[in-house]
């Protein structure tokens, strides 16, 4: 299958250099102004990924439950959220779209409910934090049939054994985690080590598509420009609590940041 | 759905971690598989392993004081004019309640792994306690997380956690009393488990967690049995009661019971009112890595929820009590935080020598209501499963006095 996510890391690949991806949170700080953030960002950004609210996160970090929190208060809900990426994707210089969050809100939705839904408002990928293989081969599969990339998930800690198997199982793009962490902490592994890990995945088959996340700032990002793509997450929804804080607009100021990431790598 | 005879219950789920093929499960974030893979192949070495099971056997003995006694509350029995009621009262042991099995065993599975530190969360701190009395006995590095409203409340708890020399991680996140201490532990978990064991505070997480907290509770049973053969030459006809929070009290005391019938053993489990998954019919959800019944809100996300006792301050339940109730082996039923304060009154005017904390006040709730309708051959035992010393400030404030 070929889709949006297919075709930007094509153009990353003819212009020799690694797609940046950023992720927010949707709904924060609200509902109109993270459609905002987001669509003034894809002026720089590749892929956009967007985190779906759950109130008990196994993985993120306290930037990324700040801007949670902050989308939970403000009554976001999926409902508002397939709203949010409908509108999203009719704008003209929209980029692929990854949904991404935990598997509580979609078992609550109803996983087929889910993936046409994510289908119909034009969602091109999805990532599940806590839905791991071999778990996933069913999800995924259902996603693969709407033409949706799953995008399965390896960190520091899979055996090769275990990552063969899920790369096998991996559709057009994978996520590394960079380190032992959750989201949003200082980088404590060095630049050549992840490099290493991103070459041993990439080994096994080249043609997967994989990006690296976990720790990814301005200061990181240029060290990492030989992999496929870059996640920066946390310090997105960090730059979002300073605006707020400091009462500046999030959307000019985000746009700003994510323009100084993408010169650091192109 | 069915329970298989003559397999203990903790193993009675598929390859994919499931009970009754749809309880439990391993939702957890890729990091963490690989070390909780290890874990659960070490905890399965060590259960068969006879060293380990003697060492265990040795703390349980000389550290958490052996068995715990067995009686018969004459008074209150005499005073409800029916059932005979007993007290098992676990809360004689070192470390006042059923969390020393557990985080006895959680320490010594961490020196096995060759880990030096040991992370869990708290709810009423008697967890956490226990965690970092067994911690300084093994001499391992222990940190608790613990929401900070109940920081405040169960203050007796924490001070004991800190002289045992554990770092008490305060979480403000949420309602921020156990459901966000478990996220935030589980959080730290993910990103330090390469070099930290993770004990999980009740029968809930993904798999092996709720394995290893049943596994190790379940002493209780164990004893019990043992102590009914010398009391009655046999196992009784009776009810066995126990508070429901995560549900680790329950699942041990219960433990050795499952195989007998409905109509010989009843088990009774009693939640919080405010914090009742299984009495309230709620819906399934998956928290803390595993699927279970779970108060959620109209989006999906977890509910807050209010109760008087911080150990049953959690939406969720333990995968094998969702498995208990769907066959029907057990029943679940609630008390109020009244009804539990008074509860607690009329049993300690009654039996000065039982000092049940709020948690076993809410199932003498239940075994009050009970006794008077049945007869007195019949026989109730209820888990005393945690003492009251925490719970005195709170006690005092809401009736007016703490007994003596």
């Amino acid at each position: 299958m070929t889709n949006n996510i297919d075709l930007a890391f094509k153009k990353g690949k003819i212009e020799n250099r690694p797609l940046l991806i950023t992720y927010s949170v949707c709904g924060d700080p609200n509902k109109k102004k993270s459609l905002e953030i987001l669509k003034s960002i894809s002026e720089h950004v590749d892929i956009a990924e967007l985190g779906f609210p759950f109130n008990c996160p196994q993985a993120d970090g306290p930037d990324i439950q700040n801007s949670t929190y902050r989308a939970i208060e403000n009554g976001i809900n999926l409902k508002k959220t397939f709203e949010l990426v409908k509108n999203y994707k009719r704008y003209k210089n929209s980029k692929p779209l990854i949904l991404m969050g935990y598997y509580q809100i979609i078992f609550h939705y109803g996983e087929k409910k889910f993936v046409k839904k994510c289908k119909e408002v034009g969602v091109d990928g999805l990532i599940v934090v806590d839905l791991p293989w071999p778990d996933n081969k069913n999800f995924a599969k259902l996603c693969k049939k709407n033409s949706i990339c799953f995008v399965q998930l390896i960190a520091p800690t899979t055996t090769k054994k275990r990552m063969k198997l899920i790369i096998k199982d991996s559709h057009q793009m994978v996520y590394q985690i960079s380190m032992i962490s959750t989201t949003g902490k200082k980088l404590k592994v060095s630049a050549k080590e992840i490099i290493r890990n991103n070459k041993i995945i990439k080994r096994i088959n080249p043609k997967k598509n994989v990006v690296v996340g976990f720790g990814i700032t301005k200061k990181t990002i240029s060290s990492l420009k030989e992999c496929d793509g870059l996640v920066v997450g946390s310090a997105i929804c960090k730059a979002i609590s300073a605006s707020l804080k400091s009462r500046q607009n999030p959307v000019i100021k985000l746009n700003k940041m994510v323009e100084v990431l993408k010169n650091k790598i192109i | 759905m069915k329970i298989k005879r003559g397999i203990p219950l903790i193993d009675q789920h598929d390859k994919n971690g499931f009970y009754g093929g749809k309880f439990g499960g391993n939702y957890v974030a890729e990091t963490a598989i690989q070390p909780i893979k290890d874990l659960s192949n070490l905890f399965e070495k060590l259960r068969r392993d006879k060293k380990f099971l003697k060492l265990k056997d040795h703390y349980f003995k000389n550290y958490l004081g052996g068995e715990t006694p067995l009686f018969k509350l004459e008074t209150l029995s005499e005073y409800l004019g029916g059932a005979q009621i007993w007290c098992k009262d676990v809360s004689a042991i070192h470390g006042q309640a059923h969390k020393g099995y557990h985080a006895t065993v959680n320490a010594l599975i961490c020196k096995a792994a060759g880990k030096k530190y040991i992370v869990g969360d708290t709810g009423a701190g008697m967890f956490g306690k226990n965690l970092a009395m067994a911690a300084r006995e093994l001499k391992l590095k222990c940190k608790i997380f613990m929401g900070t409203k109940d920081i405040k409340r169960q203050a007796p708890n924490v001070k004991f956690m800190r002289e045992a020399g554990a770092e008490i991680i305060p979480v403000n996140t949420g309602s921020a009393t156990l459901v966000d201490a478990v996220s935030e532990c589980m959080r730290y978990y993910v990103s330090n488990c390469d070099t930290t064991h993770l004990a999980v505070g009740s029968a809930i997480g993904a798999n092996v967690f709720l394995k290893i907290c049943a596994y190790s509770t379940a002493q209780i049973s164990k004893e019990l049995k043992s102590q009914l053969i010398e009391e009655f030459g046999e196992i009784p006809k009776m009810k066995l009661v126990n508070v429901i929070g995560g549900g680790s009290s329950a699942i041990g005391f219960w433990s050795e019971f499952i195989d007998y019938p409905k109509k010989h053993v009843e088990l009774i489990g009693v939640e919080a009112k405010y914090c009742a998954p299984l009495t309230t019919n709620a819906k399934l959800a998956i928290l803390h890595g595993a699927a279970q019944y779970c108060l959620t809100d109209k989006n999906g996300q977890i509910k807050e929820t209010h109760s008087i006792s911080a150990g049953l301050d959690y939406p969720g339940v333990s995968p094998l009590h969702c498995f208990l109730k769907d066959t029907g082996r057990a029943r679940y039923c609630s008390a109020s935080d009244e009804q539990a304060l008074a509860a607690f009154k009329l049993v300690t005017k009654l039996e000065p020598s039982v000092k049940p904390s709020l948690e076993p006040a809410h199932c003498l709730h239940e075994v009050i209501r009970l006794a008077p309708k049945l007869n007195q051959d019949e026989i109730i035992i209820y888990n005393n499963c945690g003492h009251a010393y925490k719970d005195r400030k709170i006690i005092k404030d809401k009736i007016g006095y703490f007994p003596s």
